[in-house]
């Protein structure tokens, strides 16, 4: 089986500061993969590469059988790689509709595969917020959501490009035990219908509860990647944690 | 942007035919009247729903707040000037295309140049270019430079009869037409709900597939092309142009403050805006004094910040919630 994410040797930095240093990671078609790591470990700038919304100097991205450095970040979404932001960002003058509206008239319809029009689209745009539990609020705009509403819509967006390869980007943060649970089943049921998603989280439990398998970030660097039970255990991850 | 999730309304043709005829309803009114003064007066509010439509493609819709007005306006303005000592003959609507054309490329390059500064940085490069503009054409003695430029208004209009000022009026009025048809159609179409995006959010909108570079491209592109056509009938309009007048900054601030008062997501705001803005300062020019006009958009400008900035068709779409 090819890997559908295979990034090689990616190295950032800026200015004099090492983002990111030789990182090899690669992702199977399908896969659940946890990303984790401290504060300013490299975790964002990495999705941040991969996304195209940063140049790496050194290494390469390779996505579903290209190499896909030199593109942007919109012909990346195009090709199927999407990602939600850490602080979720819609389109605040847009309803909840319109905001799945643009992956759609924009990713998905710049496919040579799907075409979308008329009611078709406004069609998906309930669908996708269904999938979220949204579609009742469709109308309204971002500023009337709640916290974890805005992260789901943030995921219904991202969704929204039908991607091959999902990236969320600590969707789960400050969110309650219950959010928590709720958007580790979304995510879930979205794996379960084909996306591979790689999950950037800080919350343990939900790593765990998620991640067929596990990558540590520290400090630019990939100390360990595998089992997500043998990672938790490995030293270097311990002391990356919690010190000597 | 949010009206357009209102059921769908009026379709392009039908719109497009309605708008032609209150267009040739205004026109025979006009006529009938027989007023010089009502054409030339009439031709002004024209000139700022076309220039505040154009803004507005740029500033409303896609975020970019553009101060350089006058670089555009004048671009049309002046390249008539050129084409009215060369080419005596060339029909004006031809000098419109031309003068459109220019400005549109000229959007287009400061786009490519300046597009990578976002906010308040995008503006001060607009308002430097109209300034680089005024500058060169100041310098440039072909169109008479500093003195300025005397260009003689046939007396009778082309095709219609009457005064020539008639057919000013009536380029404009067309030129009104095709600028707000495109309007409504970009706020209806993919493009439209680009230009959103981007001016919510660049960063979601790229993440979203949205092509955001070639995107804003086309808004400079067009309300650059839209303002250059608005401004090439000028110099058969005022008879003598000079860059005092031609870059004048009324232009950039009426252009900017009709969209803000009338409503910046909808074409309508900039209609309602120039008709009200515009009618206002023509009738305080007549009866008060010729200075107030400017006064009467800064004021307007302000209290419709503070108070209203959704503008007039704001408080309406609220009220319709």
């Amino acid at each position: 089986m090819t890997a559908l994410l295979t990034v090689s040797g990616l190295g950032k930095r800026f200015g004099g500061f090492v983002a990111l240093d030789g990182i090899d990671l690669e992702v199977q078609p399908r896969e659940r993969l946890g990303l984790i790591g401290p504060n300013g470990s490299g975790k964002s700038t990495l999705v941040n590469c991969i996304c195209g919304t940063l140049r790496n100097e050194q290494g390469s991205v390779r996505f579903a059988d290209e190499t896909i450095d030199a593109l942007s970040a919109h012909e990346r979404t195009r090709r199927g790689l999407a990602r939600s932001f850490q602080l979720p960002r819609p389109f605040a003058g847009l309803t909840l509709a319109e905001n799945v509206r643009i992956p759609i008239l924009y990713a998905v319809n710049a496919r040579a595969s799907g075409h979308l029009h008329g009611a078709a689209i406004d069609e998906r745009c309930l669908e996708l917020l269904g999938l979220v539990g949204l579609a009742d609020k469709a109308r309204q705009m971002p500023r009337d959501l709640t916290q974890i509403e805005m992260r789901k819509l943030e995921l219904a967006r991202a969704m929204a490009a039908d991607p091959k390869l999902l990236i969320s980007d600590e969707a789960m943060a400050g969110l309650s035990h219950a959010e928590v649970d709720e958007i580790i089943a979304l995510l879930i049921r979205l794996n379960e219908r084909g996306v591979t998603v790689i999950m950037i989280e800080h919350i343990m439990r939900a790593v765990m509860e998620f991640s067929q398998r596990l990558a540590v970030l520290v400090a630019g660097r990939k100390i360990a990647d595998g089992n997500p039970k043998d990672v938790v255990r490995d030293p270097e991850v311990v002391r990356a944690y919690l010190g000597e | 942007m949010s009206a357009g999730a209102a059921p769908a309304g009026m379709r392009a043709l039908p719109f497009t035919l309605v708008l032609i005829a209150i267009a040739a309803v205004i026109f025979l009114c006009g006529r009938w009247l027989g007023s010089s003064y009502a054409f030339f007066m009439g031709y002004v509010v024209l000139q700022y729903v076309v220039l505040g439509t154009a803004w507005n493609i740029l500033g409303g819709y896609t975020g970019y707040v553009n101060f350089g007005v006058t670089a555009f306006f004048a671009i049309g303005a002046y390249s008539t000037v050129v084409l009215h000592k060369l080419v005596p003959a060339t029909p004006l609507p031809v000098m419109m295309l031309i003068g459109g054309a220019l400005a549109g490329l000229v959007g287009l390059g400061t786009g490519y140049l300046t597009l990578r500064l976002r906010g308040v940085f995008f503006s001060i490069a607009t308002l430097a270019l109209a300034v680089v503009v005024q500058t060169l054409i100041t310098n440039w003695d072909f169109v008479g430079g500093a003195r300025g430029v005397y260009v003689l208004r046939p007396r009778v209009a082309p095709l219609i009869g009457g005064e020539y000022v008639q057919y000013l009026f009536l380029m404009m009025l067309i030129m009104t037409v095709i600028v707000l048809v495109t309007a409504r159609a970009i706020e209806r179409s993919a493009l439209g709900y680009g230009f959103a995006a981007i001016r919510d959010d660049e960063g979601a909108a790229e993440a979203s597939g949205v092509p955001t570079l070639r995107l804003k491209l086309i808004a400079t592109t067009l309300s650059g092309g839209f303002m250059g056509m608005a401004g090439a009938p000028l110099p058969y309009y005022v008879t003598y142009l000079d860059p005092a007048s031609g870059f004048s900054l009324n232009y950039a601030v009426n252009a900017i403050a009709m969209p803000l008062i009338g409503g910046t997501s909808s074409w309508l705001g900039p209609v309602i805006g120039a008709v009200l803005v515009g009618g206002l300062q023509e009738t305080l020019r007549v009866t008060i004094s010729s200075a107030v006009n400017v006064l009467v958009a800064g004021v307007l400008m302000v209290a419709f910040v503070i108070l209203a900035p959704q503008g007039i068709v704001g408080l309406f779409q609220r009220k319709r919630r």
